[in-house]
C-alpha cells in the first residue's frame, strides 16, 4: 500500500505543470506571420508555388483573386488539419489533407464562379490546382500537424501573405509593363503609344510565361542582395 | 604615342591606384588602359604561353571580320530606302543615308552595353572584361533598321543583365548575348520586329512625303506567306534584300568568315557541320513537299536547298553566332553535332512555321542550351572507350 502511494507522488511530480498561457501575440507568434513574408518565403527563399505565380500573373486582378483563394484556403486548412491532429492516424495523413483540401477548394471554386465568373474562367484549372500547391500541403504536413491551432492559423496566414505579395508584385510589373494598365485602368497615356505618334510600346514579352519567371528571379536577387540572412556561403 | 603611353603612366596611373580617390573606378580605367596599351605587368612563375593572342585581341578579330557586313549593311539600307521612296541615288548618297540610320544604332548598342558592363564591374570590383565589344557590333547587325532606338537599349539591357551578368560575366553565360538580346526584342515587340513594314525604311528625307504601307517583306517572309519571292537567290546572296541590317549579303558574310577561319578564331566544324545541316534538311524538304499541307507550304519546301542557304540570316547566324566559343560546343565531335542540328533546325522552324521566319535564331538558342548536353555525352563515350581499351590491354597483357 505504502509503495503505490509512493509511486501515485512521483507520477504527481512527473506531471508538468499547466503551460502559462501564451498572449496571442507573442514574439513566437509574431514571427510565425512575419517570417514567410521575407526570410522564409514560400515563393522565393523555399521556391514552392512557382507554377500558379507563372500562370495567373498577367494581370493584377487575378493575382489578387488566387491570393485570396489560398489565403483562404490555406488558413482554413491549416485550422481544421490542426484540430484533427490528434485523430488523423499516421499512415493516412496525406490522404486526409488531400480531402479536407480539394473540399476547400471545390467551395472556393463555386464562390468564384457564382460571384466573379469572368475572373474564375481566366482562372480557369488554377483554382483547382490549388489542391497541389506545394506551398498548401508543405505547411498542413510542416505546421499544422505539430501545432495548435491558434498558431496553425497564423502560419497559416503568415505564409498566405508571403504568397500573395511575391504574386501581386509579380503581376503589377507585368500588367504595367505589358499591358499599360493596373487592375484594367489604364497607366500609359494613349498618346505615348507608337500607333498614336508617341514613342512607347507595350512589351509583349511580359505577357509570357518565361518573363513571370525572370520577373520573380530579379525579386529574388533583390531579396537576397538586401537580406544578409539569405546569402549564401 | 610613347609620350602618351609616359603621360598616363605618370599621370593618370596614380588616381586609380590602390588606395587613391579613385580607386573605386579602377576596373573601368585599367579596361581602357589594356584596351589601348598592352598590359605592362608580367606573370609570376611558370607562364604557359601558348598564343599571343588574348582576349582583347580575339574580339578585335572578330570586329573586323563584322566590318565587310556592316559596310554592305549600310548601303543595303540606303539603296531599299531610295528605292521604296521612288528617288534615283547614287552610290555615294544611298551609303550615307544608311550610315545616318545605322551609326546611332551601333552607338546606343555599345553605350547601353558598356555602360552596364562597367556598373557591374566597379559594384563588384572586377576587372573588365571585353566579351561585350563583338556582342555591341553583332545586336544592330541583326535588327530591324527602323527599330526604336530605345526598343534596341532595352534589349541591349536585357541581354546584358540577364544573359550575361547573372550569370558571372563575360565566359560564363549560357546563351548568346546578342541572339537574346534579338530573342527579346522579337518576343516584346513583335510588330517592329518581323512582317513585311520593318526592313525598309520609308521615311520621308528632304521634304519628301514619307511612304505609307510600302510592303518591304524579306525573301523569307514572302516565301513563308506566299510561297513565292520577287527576289532571285542571286540577290540573295549579293544580298540587295530588306532584311536585318547585316544578315543580308552571304558574299560580305563569306569575306568575314574567311577572315574567322583564316586566324582560326571561329570553329570550321560548327560552319561546317552547319552548313551541312541545312543542306540535308533542305533536301529532305524538297523530296517531300509533294505532300505538304497546304500550297504555300509546297512552294515554300520546294526552294532549292541551295537558295534556302543564302536567305535571311541563316549565313550570318552560322558565321557570327554559332561559333561563340562560350556557348557552344567545346568538344570536337560535339562541334559537329552541335552544328549539324542548328543548320538542320534552322531551315525545319523556318519553313514550319511561318511566325518565325528567322529559324536561325531560335535553332542556336536552343542548342546553347544543349551543348553542355552533347558534351557531356561525347565525354562519357570517350570515357568509355578509353575503359575498353584498358581493358582490353590489360586482357591481354
Amino acid at each position: 500500500m505504502a509503495d503505490v502511494l509512493e509511486k501515485k507522488e512521483e507520477a504527481k511530480d512527473l506531471l508538468v505543470d499547466k503551460q502559462p498561457k501564451e498572449p496571442l501575440f507573442s514574439k513566437k507568434n509574431r514571427k510565425l506571420l512575419n517570417d514567410p513574408l521575407n526570410d522564409n518565403n514560400p515563393i522565393t527563399v523555399q521556391v514552392l508555388g512557382i507554377c500558379s505565380a507563372l500562370a495567373i500573373t498577367v494581370k493584377l486582378y487575378p493575382a489578387l483573386v488566387m491570393s485570396i483563394s489560398v489565403l483562404f484556403v490555406m488558413a482554413a486548412g491549416n485550422v481544421i488539419v490542426s484540430l484533427m491532429r490528434n485523430f488523423i492516424p499516421n499512415r493516412i495523413r496525406i490522404i486526409v489533407q488531400l480531402v479536407v483540401v480539394a473540399s476547400l477548394v471545390a467551395l472556393v471554386d463555386q464562390v468564384l464562379k457564382a460571384f466573379v465568373y469572368d475572373v474564375s474562367k481566366e482562372l480557369s484549372v488554377f483554382v483547382g490546382l490549388i489542391i497541389t500547391n506545394c506551398i498548401i500541403m508543405g505547411r498542413l504536413e510542416a505546421f499544422a500537424l505539430g501545432n495548435t491551432v491558434w498558431k496553425s492559423f497564423l502560419d497559416g496566414i503568415g505564409n498566405a501573405f508571403g504568397y500573395a505579395w511575391i504574386l501581386l508584385a509579380v503581376a503589377f510589373f507585368r500588367e504595367l509593363l505589358g499591358s499599360g494598365t493596373l487592375f484594367g485602368f489604364q497607366i500609359i497615356p494613349d498618346a505615348w503609344y507608337l500607333a498614336n505618334g508617341g514613342f512607347y510600346s507595350n512589351n509583349g514579352f511580359m505577357l509570357l510565361p518565361p518573363m513571370a519567371l525572370i520577373t520573380v528571379g530579379i525579386i529574388i536577387w533583390v531579396q537576397r542582395a538586401r537580406n544578409t540572412k539569405l546569402i549564401e556561403e | 604615342m610613347k609620350a602618351l603611353h609616359q603621360f598616363i603612366d605618370s599621370n593618370v596611373h596614380p588616381l586609380f591606384k590602390e588606395g587613391s580617390k579613385l580607386e573605386k573606378y579602377w576596373p573601368v580605367y585599367d579596361g581602357f588602359y589594356t584596351f589601348l596599351f598592352t598590359p605592362g605587368h608580367t606573370a609570376d612563375g611558370k607562364a604557359h604561353v601558348r598564343d599571343g593572342v588574348d582576349l582583347k585581341r580575339t574580339m578585335n578579330t572578330v570586329i573586323t571580320a563584322l566590318i565587310p557586313t556592316l559596310l554592305f549593311g549600310m548601303w543595303n539600307v540606303g539603296y531599299h530606302h531610295f528605292n521604296a521612296i521612288g528617288i534615283d541615288a547614287t552610290f555615294f548618297e544611298q551609303f550615307l543615308f544608311g550610315a545616318i540610320k545605322v551609326i546611332p544604332m551601333v552607338v546606343v548598342s555599345y553605350g547601353v552595353g558598356l555602360g552596364i558592363e562597367f556598373l557591374f564591374c566597379v559594384i563588384k570590383g572586377h576587372q573588365i572584361e571585353e566579351g561585350y565589344l563583338v556582342s555591341g557590333m553583332l545586336i544592330p547587325l541583326i535588327m530591324p533598321v527602323d527599330l526604336p532606338l530605345w526598343m534596341l537599349a532595352l534589349s541591349v539591357a536585357f541581354a546584358v543583365i540577364i544573359g550575361k551578368e547573372v550569370f558571372g560575366g563575360t565566359g560564363m553565360n549560357i546563351f548568346n548575348p546578342a541572339l537574346l538580346a534579338r530573342a527579346f526584342a522579337f518576343f516584346a515587340y513583335p510588330t517592329y520586329m518581323s512582317g513585311d513594314k520593318v526592313w525598309i525604311n520609308t521615311t520621308g528625307t528632304e521634304g519628301m512625303m514619307a511612304v505609307d504601307g510600302f510592303s518591304g517583306a524579306t525573301a523569307l517572309g514572302e516565301y513563308a506567306t506566299t510561297g513565292v519571292s520577287q527576289y532571285s537567290a542571286l540577290d540573295a546572296f549579293i544580298g540587295i534584300i530588306p532584311g536585318s541590317v547585316g544578315e543580308t549579303s552571304v558574299i560580305a558574310i563569306m569575306l568575314g568568315a574567311g577572315l574567322l577561319l583564316f586566324t582560326g578564331i571561329a570553329s570550321w566544324r560548327i560552319m561546317l557541320s552547319a552548313v551541312v545541316g541545312g543542306v540535308v534538311m533542305g533536301l529532305i524538304f524538297n523530296a517531300v513537299a509533294p505532300f505538304a499541307l497546304s500550297a504555300e507550304q509546297q512552294a515554300f519546301m520546294a526552294v532549292p536547298f541551295w537558295q534556302q542557304l543564302v536567305m535571311g540570316g541563316f549565313a550570318f547566324g552560322v558565321v557570327y553566332m554559332a561559333t561563340d566559343p562560350v556557348s557552344g560546343s567545346q568538344t570536337d565531335t560535339g562541334k559537329y553535332v552541335y552544328g549539324f542540328l542548328i543548320g538542320f533546325l534552322s531551315i525545319m522552324i523556318r519553313v514550319f512555321n511561318p511566325a518565325y521566319p528567322e529559324g536561325v535564331m531560335l535553332a542556336i538558342l536552343f542548342m546553347n542550351t544543349m551543348a553542355p548536353l552533347v558534351d557531356h555525352y561525347v565525354i562519357r563515350a570517350n570515357i568509355k572507350k578509353r575503359e575498353q581499351r584498358l581493358a582490353l590491354k590489360t586482357a591481354t597483357a
